[in-house]
């Protein structure tokens, strides 16, 4: 039976009438209209799906909307602050880190969030939080790049 | 001694028919394209006129608008590898405008002509010749049209960043002025001269040069819209009642099992069941409602621990040549291999493995007025266009196809199931349906690189010298199947079999399976003759375009010292290949614990050659995204199969690399200007799995001769 859920997404607040059991995921991209966060398996293997819930990746194609009930989403959406990229969505565009960029908007907001807890990782620490978001096309050279980018560019702002 | 020829790349593509073929009358077609319609009415209609690969207008390629903005039109699709940004820089390059000033039109066929398919590597060495092509043309008869306003002579005009001006220093007109002033569209509409200049290598400046794909800051943002991420209004989403297994058929099902309701709706036409309503959720439920009452035959089914020997037991006669049927031959065989001093053989085995592009399978299509819009991620959106016809019995101009720009291909998009399934549910609703494929739909029914098996078979004379060679290939396929080597004698086949599962093309087809046995058994020859792998490759090796990237990998991983000190449990091995024009060699390290039976690959240094580079920056993402994805069919990919059912259906037990598996890569891009570009896309995975099976037997004496490799212990 549908129910009310309230939270908060890239910064509106949002009320919608669902079934409990539906994915975060398709409540976004089919009743939201952001289509930012992407399917890839479903499973919780490819992290295509990141969104952040409460400043933590989580992975909307295996969470239920009942779990999301007074939180705090951001989505690829809501990541750019107007026209102002992101720094590590500035990296990628700046190393060209991507192929076909299916897997891009889950990436940059898992480094996102690595980034906020851990400002200057080291490459094990990367490697570690990054191994499993997947990347088909294979691009995780141009990914690292991009983290060290957006790292370094981290520590000039400082 | 002709071994590598390529008269026809894409004719080892595998395809597959439609499944379904569905009742609909035919109506008639009236399109309504909206923005478009200027393009279509300029190029497309052109274009829809004449034959494939014929000549074309310049008109059917390019619109020049006036804001100055070129639209170049291509049926090619952007799936990552790099096509709508290569293209954008040869008209640029040829226009000479700012790569901004160029918008892409791709893959839709109400207006794109059709460029035969996004596959085999043809894009570079086909496409962007054509654009730059038309684009040379249009420059010179902008020139033409500005010195006839102004009444000047031709040569004292010349463009420069999208400006006509004189070279004395006098008038200037931009292209955007020049639009709205005279009708460009008449002007353009011209074949394209067979004998027009293009810019040489060393006069580029805008290919050659390192370019960020167009559209990255919509991908960043999550803005770019996917094909899966395509809304209409009023629309609903799909599902498709799956088999149990693979070869199963029904035999009863309970239509009215679904919850009705006033959003949902159920088909059932043929063997086709599906439902739609407002959410996949919804959609979904009531297909599990409906495939609780179903009941099914379910025939035997060969399962993946025999599939070697079914392949063998399973030959069909098939066709000519290297497509089946007759062998290929050159010299004496059979004599060369009764006079050789040394005869070895050895078969070697890969499994079936899955492209598992990001985004699978997909398709949101519209009715109206008896004709269907689809947009779905393939890479024959001219394919698709036809098995959307044939299915729905309606001429081809009432189907349009539509490609955004989509997450992977890799060869495994080359059909349109998500299409039609998309367009049968649309029709029963009367209102637009958006289909997306499960990860677990993808690995269960979409098609497979075939496995294959490969007998090699050669004869070395007493100096150690190559001087007979067979090959049979079962299965994998015919492309990548030549010797490069020198060998006087040679005998080479390929034997198509009955396919327990549906395969098809995959990125550099059967060259990766073909080229595994070829450069594994090179070196098993080398041991034979007591020669370095380097060393007896090079001795039986002409082309001078392979020994370079061979010598250059070499050099660059330092093969001659590290063959020198032998480390405990480390190996390095090496493997070289050409295909599609392109050529690539690579070396690899790795370290084994042949008592654990565990390796690691330590490094890998690849080398590769495709004539002058046009985009470095996307060349070095597709080598390196080439030799990382063939470290997965090297090291982990396999299907697994029992009673018609993938037991590999996730990416759970169906593992693909990820970024703790990439070694060190040193990437060596042979640039050769003096020579035209061909594609880069492919090749580069071909020489990976041999390399490292060479390291491996370097390290540990033992011989792998399938894959995914695995030590015995
Ligand atoms: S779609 Fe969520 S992890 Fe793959
Ligand atoms: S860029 Fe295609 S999946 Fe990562």
């Amino acid at each position: 039976m549908p129910e009310d859920f309230a939270f908060t997404i890239n910064g509106r607040a949002q009320t919608i009438r669902t079934e409990p059991e539906r994915t975060v995921l398709e409540v976004l991209r089919e009743d939201l209209g952001l289509t930012g966060a992407k399917y890839g398996c479903g499973e919780g293997r490819c992290r295509a799906c990141t969104v952040l819930v409460d400043d933590k990746p989580v992975l909307s194609c295996v969470t239920p909307v009942k779990k999301i009930q007074g939180v705090v989403i951001t989505s690829i959406e809501g990541l750019a602050q107007e026209d102002k990229l992101h720094p590590v969505q500035e990296a990628f565009l700046a190393e060209g880190a991507l192929q076909c960029g299916y897997c891009t908007p889950g990436f940059v907001l898992q480094i996102v969030s690595l980034l906020r807890h851990n400002p200057k990782p080291s490459d094990e620490e990367i490697f570690d939080w990054l191994n499993p978001s997947l990347c088909r096309c294979c691009g995780y050279p141009g990914i690292l790049r991009a983290v060290q980018r957006a790292v370094a560019a981290g520590k000039e702002a400082q | 001694m002709n071994c590598h020829e390529e008269s026809q790349p894409d004719r080892h593509e595998l395809r597959e028919s439609p499944r379904y073929r569905f009742e609909v009358s035919r109506r008639g077609f009236i399109q309504s394209l909206g923005a478009g319609l200027l393009i279509c009415v300029q190029g497309g209609q052109l274009w829809a006129q004449q034959a494939r690969g014929g000549q074309r207008t310049i008109a059917a390629r390019l619109h020049i608008g006036e804001d100055g903005v070129v639209t170049v039109l291509t049926g090619k699709v952007e799936v990552g590898q790099g096509a709508r940004t290569q293209l954008a820089m040869a008209a640029a390059e040829e226009l000479r405008v700012s790569l901004d000033k160029i918008a892409m039109q791709m893959a839709d066929t109400s207006m794109t002509p059709d460029d035969g398919g996004t596959y085999g590597s043809r894009t570079t060495p086909a496409n962007v010749p054509e654009v730059r092509a038309a684009a040379a043309a249009a420059r010179e008869l902008l020139l033409e049209t500005a010195a006839k306003e102004w009444g000047v002579a031709r040569d004292v005009l010349k463009v420069d960043a999208g400006v006509i001006v004189e070279t004395s220093g006098g008038r200037s007109l931009s292209f955007g002025d020049l639009a709205k002033s005279v009708k460009l569209a008449e002007v353009l509409r011209q074949r394209v001269p067979t004998d027009i200049t293009l810019r040489k290598p060393e006069e580029w400046t805008v290919l050659g040069q390192p370019t960020v794909r167009l559209g990255t800051r919509d991908i960043v943002t999550g803005t770019h819209r996917y094909p899966s991420d395509m809304r209409l209004p009023n629309m609903l989403y799909g599902k498709v009642l799956r088999p149990p297994a693979v070869n199963a058929t029904l035999k009863s099902i309970d239509m009215n099992a679904a919850e009705s309701g006033e959003n949902l709706v159920t088909v059932r036409d043929g063997d086709f069941i599906g439902c739609a309503a407002p959410s996949t959720f919804e959609a979904s439920r009531a297909v599990w409602a409906l495939a609780a009452t179903a009941q099914w035959d379910i025939p035997p089914h060969p399962s993946s621990a025999e599939l070697f020997q079914y392949l063998r037991a399973h030959t069909q006669s098939g066709g000519e040549g290297r497509r089946g049927g007759r062998p290929e031959e050159e010299g004496a065989v059979d004599e060369g291999f009764k006079a050789a001093a040394k005869v070895l053989e050895a078969t070697y085995e890969v499994p079936y493995i899955q492209h598992v592009p990001m985004e699978p399978r997909t398709a949101l299509a519209a009715w109206g007025n008896g004709a269907v819009t689809v947009w779905t991620a393939t890479q024959r959106p001219d394919g698709v266009q036809g098995d959307v016809a044939e299915a729905f019995s309606l001429p081809r101009e009432s189907v349009r196809v539509v490609v955004p720009d989509s997450g992977g291909g890799f060869g495994g998009k080359h059909s349109g199931e998500a299409a039609v399934e998309a367009a049968r549910l649309a029709k029963a609703a009367g209102r637009p349906v958006l289909l997306q494929w499960t990860r677990e739909e993808e690995f269960m029914w979409a098609y497979y690189r075939p496995a294959g098996l490969m007998d090699a078979r050669a004869g070395l004379d007493d100096q150690g010298k190559l001087t007979t060679w067979q090959f049979t290939n079962y299965n994998a396929g015919g492309a990548g199947i030549g010797c490069p080597y020198t060998a006087p004698n040679r005998r080479i086949q390929h034997v198509p079999c009955d396919s327990p599962l549906r395969q098809g093309s995959y990125r550099a087809l059967a060259a990766t399976a073909n080229n595994f046995a070829r450069e594994s058994f090179m070196d098993e020859l080398a041991e034979a003759a007591r020669q370095d792998p380097l060393q007896f490759r090079l001795a039986h090796l002409e082309n001078e375009r392979l020994r370079r990237v061979l010598e250059e990998a070499a050099n660059a991983f330092g093969w001659a010292e590290r063959r020198a000190k032998q480390e405990p449990g480390v190996g390095i091995g090496l493997a070289c290949g050409t295909e599609k024009g392109s050529f690539v060699a690579a070396c690899a390290a790795v370290r084994a614990d042949a008592a654990k039976g565990t390796f690691e690959v330590l490094e890998i240094c690849q080398a590769f050659e495709c004539g002058a580079v046009q985009n470095p920056l996307n060349l070095r993402a597709q080598v390196e995204g080439c030799i990382i994805m063939g470290l997965g069919g090297a090291l982990m990919e396999e299907a697994t199969f029992e009673n018609g059912v993938i037991t590999s259906a996730s990416l759970k037990t169906y593992t693909v690399p990820h970024l703790r598996d990439v070694p060190v890569l040193d990437i060596v891009l042979v640039n050769r200007p003096e020579l035209p570009s061909v594609g880069a896309g492919e090749t580069p995975i071909i020489a990976v799995a041999p390399a490292i099976a060479n390291a491996l037997f370097r390290a540990t004496g033992q011989h792998l001769r399938r894959l995914p490799l695995r030590l015995k212990t």
